[in-house]
């Protein structure tokens, strides 16, 4: 019987739910892997146990009075920080907001308290999640418990860190790019972004409003699932979150997927592609063959194009959102200031300078000059012309197919520090996963196999706005069993 | 890109920079505006422009009042406050200054 940090979805549910297992003890368990390798790995910028354990206990006592119990059943919980928490500090992996304690919470936080999740703390990040690596938090770098010389990916860097060292067996993370996918797939656990407008975005700290979504990082897709069921459906504080009716996700594995079309793309086995990704990728697309579906070529001929729109916009999105730390309202103020011969503008300027990182000052600077008066047209305008054509594509590839399959990355997760200096090399390893985002169409990442140097390969699946049910049935069938994968060291 | 355009638009931007930082982003500027040079070989003639992905109308609510945050809760994050407001430096000059 496998401990209880590497124990799949099912069966932990099973156990709290016939009372086999407590929140208590399963969270207890969590604190102590949490205690025993966060020092190691850096997955968690802040834990808030007494919170966890109050909570569980809560959750316990419901059950022990033959109360319902919310659908997460006393899970435990991490969250990326930059979905706010009221009263706990939400820091973005920034200076900028070190201090910075919301005084509210973010809808998908409601919703996880609503549903008896157990919120264990907050998880590391790229600054304001600009970047693929985790290594541009103020709170330090993340390491990938496969192999700790390596990136874990990112944005979402600290919540697929946690899941894969079983930490937690559930965690929110964010995608703009692919912050969720990316990182899912250098950590070998399922990360999922769901479509725009699925999941509110209310209480989510904003980088590029056209293109953030929050998503779920589990273990296995029954996880993802049952988490993304948790926190989907419409809320009035974010007007872009759309009224239609959340489908049920429970019931996914074993179907046949007899009659769904997967489409595989050519212009994914380019230049670029690593060919131990390219290799576990095809025997993946094999695996949803035999479970029935049926395999054709499409074609998505500007997704080459995919990286360039996103980089001007979402850098222009992320200026304008980013304004609003000015040292006044809320965030870092500069210390240097001095009131005879310095003006609002000084304090505006410094406290901005001193608050953010390398990074996001880059995106900043190109977004502001991507808007700026006479580069307008040239820049933003023809790129947001350029994305209607990348949505146009996959709204012809899914009229002959259901779901897209593919790599998530080029290669596996890369070296600590390779791309670091390197904007433009870290900007493309975004390449199969941006365009999604730019789409608005959901996608999963979901583990198909190891390099011979053992790191985690995973899988992509898209599929047309709205069809997650589909998405996460192929997902199901996909999914390599944990134990012929390999079990990630920490485990 | 000319150091002088890039203070520009450090100053648009709000943010106070290093030399060192004018130098390194001009730089990187420069290296990922070429890269974006490929968006030229796209044909976006009659492409809409696609700011967003869900085609949603305007999203109007009720003219009502509703709860807001209090002024104790909007004023927990200032870095500077006087407990009643936000406090900024002086922007208007002194008449007998």
């Amino acid at each position: 019987m496998p401990e209880l940090h590497e124990q799949s979805t099912d069966i932990l549910l099973a156990s709290l739910k016939q009372g086999d297992l407590s929140s208590r003890a399963l969270t207890t368990a969590c604190l102590a892997r949490i205690e025993q390798l966060n020092p190691k790995l850096n997955a968690f910028n802040r834990v808030d146990a007494d919170a966890a354990l109050r909570k569980a206990d809560s959750i316990d006592a419901k059950r022990a009075a033959g109360e319902a119990i919310g659908m997460l059943q006393g899970l435990p919980v991490g969250i990326k920080d930059n979905m706010c928490q009221s009263g706990v500090a939400t820091t973005c992996g920034s200076h900028m907001l070190n201090n910075y304690r919301p005084p509210y919470d973010a809808h998908v936080v409601e919703r996880l308290d609503a549903e008896d999740g157990v919120i264990v703390g907050k998880l590391n990040m790229d600054e304001f999640a600009m970047g693929s690596s985790t290594e541009t938090s103020a709170s330090g770098l993340t390491r990938n418990p496969w192999n700790t010389e390596h990136s874990p990916g990112g944005s979402s860097g600290g919540s697929a860190a946690a899941v894969a060292a079983g930490m937690v067996p559930l965690a929110l993370g964010s995608d703009t790019g692919g912050s969720i996918r990316q990182p899912a797939s250098f950590c070998g656990v399922v990360g999922m972004k769901p479509t725009y407008g699925r999941v509110s975005r209310y209480g989510l700290v904003a980088f590029a409003s056209s293109l953030d979504q929050i998503g779920p990082l589990a273990r296995d897709v029954h996880g993802a699932a049952l988490l993304l069921q948790a926190i989907a459906g419409h809320d009035k504080r974010d007007t872009t979150c759309v009224e239609s009716g959340v489908d049920d996700y429970s019931g996914l594995h074993g179907q046949s997927l007899d009659g769904l079309r997967i489409g595989i793309v050519d212009e994914h086995y380019g230049e670029g592609l690593d060919n131990e990704v390219e290799a576990a990728v095809r025997s993946g697309i094999a695996r949803l063959e035999s479970a029935g579906a049926t395999v054709k070529s499409v074609n998505l001929p500007h997704a080459k194009y995919s990286v360039a729109a996103y980089y001007l916009i979402a850098p222009s999105e992320a200026s304008s959102n980013l304004a609003r730390y000015d040292g006044i309202h809320y965030g870092h103020r500069t210390e240097n200031f001095d009131a005879k011969n310095d003006g609002l503008l000084d304090l505006y300027c410094r406290s901005r300078g001193e608050g953010f990182g390398a990074e996001v000052k880059r995106r900043i600077m190109l977004g502001t000059y991507a808007l700026s008066a006479g580069y307008y047209d040239a820049y933003y305008l023809k790129a947001l012309k350029v994305r209607r054509r990348i949505r146009e594509d996959f709204d012809k590839a899914f009229a002959d197919v259901d779901v897209i399959a593919g790599p998530v990355a080029p290669t596996p997760a890369f070296r600590i520090g390779e791309k670091k200096n390197d904007p433009l090399a870290m900007y493309l390893s975004d390449i199969y996963t941006i365009s999604a985002n730019l789409a608005g169409i959901p996608g999963i990442s979901v583990p198909c196999g190891l390099t011979s140097a053992g790191l985690p390969i995973g899988l992509q699946m898209q599929a047309p706005a709205f069809s997650e049910t589909s998405l996460l049935q192929a997902a199901a069938m996909a999914e390599t069993p944990r134990d012929t994968i390999g079990t990630c060291p920490m485990s | 890109m000319e150091i002088d355009e890039v203070r520009k638009v450090a100053s648009l931007a709000r943010l106070e920079l290093s030399d060192q930082e004018l130098e390194t982003y001009g730089r990187n500027l420069t290296q990922i505006l070429d890269y974006v040079e490929v968006l030229n070989e796209v044909d976006i003639e009659d492409a809409m422009p696609m700011s967003h992905a869900v085609d949603l109308q305007n999203v109007f609510r009720s003219d009502k009042r509703t709860a807001s945050l209090n002024r104790k809760s909007a004023l927990s994050n200032a870095p500077k406050t006087d407990g009643q407001f936000f406090q900024v430096p002086q922007i208007l000059e002194q008449k007998d200054a």
